[in-house]
């Protein structure tokens, strides 16, 4: 399973990628892999402030829903509208054109709670 | 626990196929291989193999047996000729369904009941509890295996197909198999029982012939959007020991015309004064997220009943679902709204069944479930 290591991780299966004072955010390609087939995502708005872990997105496979959370306390600031139209980019491009939103960080430091890539490869068991 | 599930005698295969395995009525089984959709197309175009050797297979035999089974199933053994099956409900004493199944006639007193894995127990001990006469019955799971394969090309693989629901012996590339003209995914298609020690044999048999056909294994998840596409009940979400055939809309299955069964009583009550819910089909007005098992259901604000089934139909692209509702609030092309997430999002009341064929060429129609 592909696990880049420039990307940060939460226990939850989001990758996170720094832009700045901002992270972009999708789910992982083991957690695409769990879920199947993508057929429906439910963005956040933007603007809307969000707590750590707190559930700001929906990603629905032909068989259930699923939570996206906020892997920091933050706003949105962009999502990912493509995915409406093509929920199966979170299949084909899970770290590229499949990513979900990008938030505006309260606190960079934040990020220190997160998973590096081998803390998140050993969770998943790679 | 994944660890306390049962293997069926085709898991290796699964694995070695690159399956995603996940607990279903106490077995590992493929939910997908590659992709749920693709996995669906498969069958609607060409052909698809899925492993059901979960499933309960319960032998009944004795001199009694046609008699004995006509008071512990809903449809007529009577209308059975040897090696013809049925689609038929073994019900509580409450009416409410213990399982769906079907009963093959395979002898003069001898039949096979092809039964749902999370209930072939509880189903072979109701059974065993309510025996009367010169009446055997017992359970061949442990020893037999069986596969699903469906799709519009099902002849181009076995030329020599049994009549609709009609089960036969046959002989496939040396491997001695019954086959039966049944199953669940509204395809043209047979689903074929085997010794355990034949079962890798088959199964690869089938593979390898049907590269030409194209031919694809089938996990769980497309088996579950097939059936719902057709409407196709599945026990334990659209059916329960809380709910009759009635109810379900499966009143075609129930001969209420014989004397005496167990149930019966229930049901003539429930077909005289009309159930208080009704088992129908619906589908989401716009596109969306997709419905799923639990939502709520309302008509102009009001709640009236709860979503079993839902997903989106890979043939359709689009949302669809089976509920309970309400039984005034049942009728075809009632505007509808589904409750998601605190939302609601508008659906109509269908007809069954959900999705039907464009093709003409579409001659063999559908197995009774």
């Amino acid at each position: 399973m592909n696990v880049p290591d420039d990307l940060l991780y939460t226990e939850s299966h989001e990758w996170i990628k720094r832009e700045g004072d901002k992270i972009r955010v999708g789910i992982t390609d083991h957690a695409q892999a769990e879920l199947t087939d993508v057929v429906f995502v439910e963005l956040p708005k933007v603007d809307r402030q969000a707590n750590a872990k707190e559930a700001i997105a929906v990603v629905e496979s032909v068989k259930a829903a699923s939570d996206i959370y906020a892997p920091v306390k933050g706003s949105v600031v962009e999502a990912n509208k493509t995915l409406e139209a093509d929920p199966g980019l979170i299949n084909r491009e899970p770290f590229g054109q499949g990513w979900l939103f990008v938030m505006k960080l309260d606190n960079p430091d934040d990020l220190k709670n997160l998973k590096d890539a081998a803390a998140y490869k050993k969770q998943i068991g790679g | 626990m994944i660890q306390d599930q049962k293997k069926t005698t085709l898991y290796a295969e699964h694995v070695k196929l690159g399956a995603k395995m996940v607990p279903f009525g106490g077995w590992l089984m493929p939910v997908q291989y590659t992709s749920i959709i693709e996995e669906h197309q498969a069958v609607r175009k060409n052909i698809g193999i899925f492993d059901i050797s979960h499933m309960g297979q319960l032998i009944v035999e004795g001199k009694d047996a046609h008699n004995w089974l006509n008071t512990m199933l809903t449809n007529n053994v009577d209308k059975l000729e040897i090696d013809q099956g049925q689609y038929t409900f073994l019900l509580n004493d409450k009416g409410g369904v213990i399982d769906d199944l079907i009963a093959y006639r395979i002898g003069d007193a001898k039949f096979l009941l092809v039964v749902n894995a999370s209930r072939a127990d509880e189903d072979l001990d109701w059974l065993e509890k309510h025996l009367d006469g010169d009446v055997k019955i017992e359970s061949r799971s442990a020893n037999f295996g069986g596969v699903a394969i469906q799709g519009p090309r099902i002849a181009e693989l076995f030329p020599d197909l049994p009549a609709r629901n009609h089960i036969a012996d046959r002989d496939f590339e040396g491997i001695p198999i019954s086959i039966a003209r049944t199953g669940y995914t509204g395809e043209d298609g047979v689903e074929v029982f085997f010794h355990n020690s034949d079962a890798d044999e088959f199964w690869k048999a089938v593979l390898e012939k049907g590269k030409a056909v194209g031919l694809k294994p089938c996990g769980l998840g497309s088996r579950d959007t097939l059936r719902l596409e057709m409407c196709y009940p599945l026990n334990g979400s659209d059916l329960s020991p809380e709910r009759n055939p009635i109810e379900a809309g499966l009143g075609f299955f129930v001969d209420l015309t014989k004397s005496e069964f167990i149930g019966r009583d229930v049901l003539v009550k429930t077909k005289e004064n009309g159930p208080r819910e009704r088992l129908v089909p619906f589908k989401m007005k716009d596109k969306g997220p997709p419905p799923r098992p639990h939502y709520s259901v309302f008509e102009n604000g009001e709640r009236i009943g709860e979503v079993t089934s839902g997903t989106l139909s890979p043939s359709l692209n689009w949302g669809v679902g089976m509920a309970y509702v309400s039984a005034p609030h049942a009728k075809i092309g009632t505007e509808i709204d589904i409750e998601i997430r605190g939302q609601k999002f508008p659906a109509t009341i269908e007809k069954k069944p959900l999705y039907k064929k464009r093709s003409t060429a579409d001659t063999a129609a559908t197995t009774a479930l």
